[in-house]
């Protein structure tokens, strides 16, 4: 029973920090109908900005997590003008591909730069973790529960009780309509697109100094990414916050239960289960056909 | 009066999208060889209709039959099976393939060979497609398009391309038409040498459904008019009777009186 | 015109062993080779069915997998202590099941994948390449996992009369792929200006109107997939028993970038363009290798596919055909401008 609650608890901040990710992504793929491919690499320049500003630059941890999503903001922005403005209008494979592209790109780049070496990022927390009854969890971690819940939180704000929220939402509706109400679309796609962008590199910076970072650790995230928005449906925030902790879930169970080695397949079945018999995600009200 | 074999049968067909009702209660048939006409104001269902007919889209309830076959819960090709062919309003061609090849994507159902065959050019293969070809030119004469028949077909005026649809329909041997809106697009001599085609093809045996906004053109080629308004028919009958039924003059006005 | 060219390729093809001595050189020809064979299969999806099917590499490995294991022979168990033995066949028998199979694989992800399409469509491929490699990699009874099948024998033809030849050397082997290749690559010609070709493209270029004449979507999709799967599979099984050894890396979505890339730089829907594109990518790490780290290399790739799509969208040999028949259009209108002025000054 200690075992599974253990499970939960771990459940519980991964869950968080895949909502994240999630959200993120659900953002871009909803409004902007783009397969974003690059928000893998979001994910690992998060955390590698967090090495940087941690171990190499020596600032302050609390600090670093803001920088880091900052940092993401305007990779993302920088992306979306150089890469998919210039695109718009045109077909979906020519975008993926772009994207595609893109990651390779910067993925190398990655490599390039730091070499393929893990590296872990220093942590101001204790190393004892806080035993409560007989489930134990690390003070890092449940930092990352509590930074990931605030940043889920200042999402559901911009989006809904913002200005720009209020136009990102019309632009997922309707574009055609938003843009004659004056919404500045081009704007609402950057917007959407660096937003998002942050969101998967805040995912990386709080995960990154959980466990070890290299380059190729935003390929299986942005998978995951991939799985979390069809479970809850496209532009479905709600739905990609709890389709974050239904993978958390199935990944801990799945790798308690089953076998550890198959963990970052539940990703991978969930997306190819839920696709084949419910196509429209979880959550997603029925569609009027035709 | 002789009583005509009933090709097509629209039964308490409804169907509704949430809380929309988009068609409810439709009855009508249309007779073998028949010219029928659907009409009505922008909004009143037709192409709703249409796209239940031809399996686009699955009523709520009722059911539609093809001489004497339900056709409900069938996918759209295998409805082309049984002869249904249909016409499309918007996107009526393949734009980037040439006329002659959009006649010969419509040729399909009557290419049917193995695909062993096919690739390793069998004799029987070679044959079909020499026939496909042979059928593609005819058809292309028959209509009247050899001119453009190497142009692409996004390339061609609106009004062509309503015409390479059309033939494209024609070349799947269909036992009835039905033609989404045909002549949107079309100039008032397009229009008249369309009602010409409408008849010869009608002549060869072809049931005709076809949903349309020009009124004089319904007028003069119709056997019989069928009136949707809000998803109801509100009257059905020959022209004459159509034009001076108060019912349909009341629905179509304020979008202008009806004048034929 | 179009075939003389093709027979000349080929030609100019079948002679390069004849003055190439280079080992390197010919090691990369073989390799590209097998990776183009695979590009034209994906192309059959991608460009004359429009489905962008990013989980190829799993038939390509999958048939890499079959036909090594078929070759070697294996002794797995399995729940419920039972065992599948498994005795070593000749290497043939290896190819001809991993084309069988790797179709097969085709027939059930054409399926099932066709059910959704879009952007839907190319996450569930994806996906499914993902599971393939996980279970590659945790199998590892069947598969040796990451310590890989080696020891894979090559490829031997039994002539009768002429007894066996194994093909162990590069001049064998290159011979051996490009047969492979013009095979493939007259089989997808065939295929696609076939009536099943039309229909693909039908659907490609407008879905309804296609159903609307009688094409059957989901039997032409899942017949485009086990064809295109099938030769992927051939592709792998080359792979294996040329490289002769494989570990789950040969799934890596990496792979499946390689040949979109070939397929969409050379051209997608041209039957040339994969043979174009992968000729170019395929050989340029041998040319890049002594100026640039690898690491710098993919950062090329990268860039050059961004590049291309936004300059030469179409691909390369369609974009060079347009140029053509632009040219061959204007010759003939200055010619026929020349000839009406030159009757005209006549009739002055």
């Amino acid at each position: 029973m200690s075992e599974f609650l253990q499970h939960l608890v771990n459940m519980l901040v991964l869950g968080g920090t895949y909502a994240l990710l999630g959200i993120g992504l659900t953002l871009i793929f909803g409004i902007m109908n783009v397969v974003n491919f690059t928000h893998g690499v979001l994910y690992t320049f998060g955390a590698y900005i967090m090495f940087i500003v941690v171990n190499q630059l020596g600032l302050n941890f609390f600090l670093a997590l803001p920088v880091a999503v900052v940092a993401g903001w305007l990779l993302g922005a920088a992306v979306e003008l150089i890469l998919l403005r210039p695109l718009r209008g045109s077909d979906i494979d020519t975008t993926m591909l772009v994207m595609i592209g893109a990651w390779i790109a910067m993925q190398s780049g990655t490599l390039w730069i730091w070499g393929g070496v893990a590296k872990s990022v220093a942590t101001p927390f204790p190393d004892e973790p806080l035993v409560l009854g007989s489930v134990s969890v690390s003070w890092l971690r449940l930092f990352v529960l509590a930074a990931a819940a605030l940043l889920i939180l200042a999402t559901y704000f911009l989006v809904n009780r913002t200005k720009l929220g209020c136009a990102m939402r019309a632009t997922f509706q309707d574009q055609d309509t938003a843009s004659l109400m004056g919404v500045n679309v081009d704007l609402i796609y950057t917007s959407t697109f660096a937003i998002g962008s942050s969101l998967a590199a805040a995912a990386g910076a709080l995960l990154g100094p959980v466990y070890v970072i290299f380059p190729q650790m935003g390929d299986l995230a942005a998978v995951k990414a991939f799985a979390i928005v069809i479970l809850g449906g496209l532009g479905n925030i709600t739905g990609a916050v709890i389709g974050g902790f239904i993978l958390a879930l199935a990944e801990e169970l799945g790798a308690g239960y089953v076998s550890s080695g198959y963990r970052d397949a539940m990703g991978f079945l969930i997306i190819i289960a839920v696709l084949i018999f419910k196509p429209t995600g979880l959550f997603a009200r029925s569609e009027r056909v035709g | 009066m002789m009583v005509q074999a009933v090709a097509l049968k629209v039964e308490q067909v409804a169907i509704r999208f949430g809380g929309l009702v988009a068609l409810s209660n439709l009855n009508f048939t249309v007779g073998e060889g028949e010219i029928v006409s659907l009409i009505g104001p922008n909004g009143a269902g037709k192409t709703t209709a249409f796209n239940v007919i031809t399996g686009f889209l699955r009523p709520t309830h009722g059911t539609v039959s093809y001489r004497g076959t339900t056709l409900n819960g069938l996918k759209p090709h295998e409805i082309a099976d049984f002869g249904l062919i249909r016409t499309f309003q918007r996107s009526s061609v393949f734009p980037n393939d040439t006329v002659y090849d959009n006649l010969m994507i419509g040729l399909h159902r009557q290419g049917r060979t193995g695909l062993l065959e096919a690739i390793l050019g069998l004799p029987r293969a070679r044959i079909s497609e020499r026939r496909l070809h042979q059928r593609a030119g005819e058809l292309l004469e028959w209509i009247g398009l050899h001119r453009r028949a190497f142009d692409p077909a996004g390339s061609l005026s609106y009004g062509e391309q309503r015409l390479v649809g059309v033939a494209l329909a024609l070349a799947a041997e269909p036992s009835m038409l039905l033609l989404d809106e045909p002549v949107s697009g079309m100039n008032a001599s397009e229009t008249q040498d369309f009602v010409e085609l409408v008849r010869k093809i009608r002549g060869r045996g072809v049931t005709i459904l076809l949903v349309e906004h020009d009124m004089p053109m319904v007028m003069s080629v119709s056997d019989r008019i069928v009136v949707l308004n809000y998803g109801r028919i509100i009257a059905e009958g020959p022209p004459q009777v159509i034009r001076n039924d108060p019912a349909v003059i009341e629905a179509y006005l304020g979008q202008g009186a009806m004048h034929a | 015109m179009r075939s003389g060219i093709t027979i000349l390729t080929v030609a100019a093809f079948a002679s390069i062993p004849l003055w190439l001595r280079d080992p390197y050189l010919m090691n990369a020809l073989i390799t590209t080779g097998i990776f183009i064979i695979a590009a034209m299969s994906l192309n059959l999806l991608l460009g004359f069915t429009g489905q962008l099917s990013l989980g190829h590499v799993a038939f390509f490995g999958i048939g890499a997998y079959v036909s090594a294991l078929t070759s070697l022979g294996f002794d797995v168990p399995l729940p419920g202590d039972l065992r599948i033995v498994h005795d070593p066949w000749p290497p043939i028998a290896g190819f001809a099941l991993a084309v069988v199979i790797a179709g097969l694989c085709g027939y059930f992800v054409g399926r099932l994948s066709f059910r959704v399409r879009g952007a839907y469509f190319v996450i569930v491929t994806i996906s499914f390449a993902e599971v393939v490699r996980l279970v590659a990699l945790n199998w590892v009874e069947l598969t040796q996992g990451p310590l890989a099948l080696n020891n894979i024998s090559s490829i031997a033809l039994r002539l009768p009369g002429f007894g066996e030849l194994v093909l162990r050397t590069k001049l064998q082997n290159y011979y051996l792929v490009l047969a492979v290749a013009v095979a493939a690559y007259a089989l997808i010609s065939r295929l696609v200006k076939s009536h099943f070709g039309r229909a693909m493209r039908g659907l490609m270029e407008n879905e309804a109107l296609a159903t609307s004449v009688g094409i059957d979507v989901t039997r032409t999709l899942t017949l485009a997939a086990v064809v295109s799967a099938a030769i992927a599979g051939a592709a792998g099984s080359l792979y294996a028993h040329y490289i002769r050894i494989i570990d789950p890396e040969v799934f890596a979505f990496i792979n499946t970038v390689t040949m979109v890339i070939m397929v969409i730089s050379g051209g997608k829907g041209s039957l040339a363009g994969p043979v174009v594109g992968g000729l170019i990518f395929g050989l340029m790490p041998v040319f890049l290798r002594p100026i640039m780290t690898p690491e710098a290399q993919w950062i090329a790739y990268g860039g050059l596919l961004i590049v291309i799509l936004f300059v030469l969208p179409r691909g390369i040999v369609p974009s060079l055909m347009q140029r053509f028949a632009k040219r061959r259009q204007e010759v003939r209108a200055v010619r026929s401008v020349a000839f009406s002025k030159s009757s005209a000054e006549e009739h002055a």
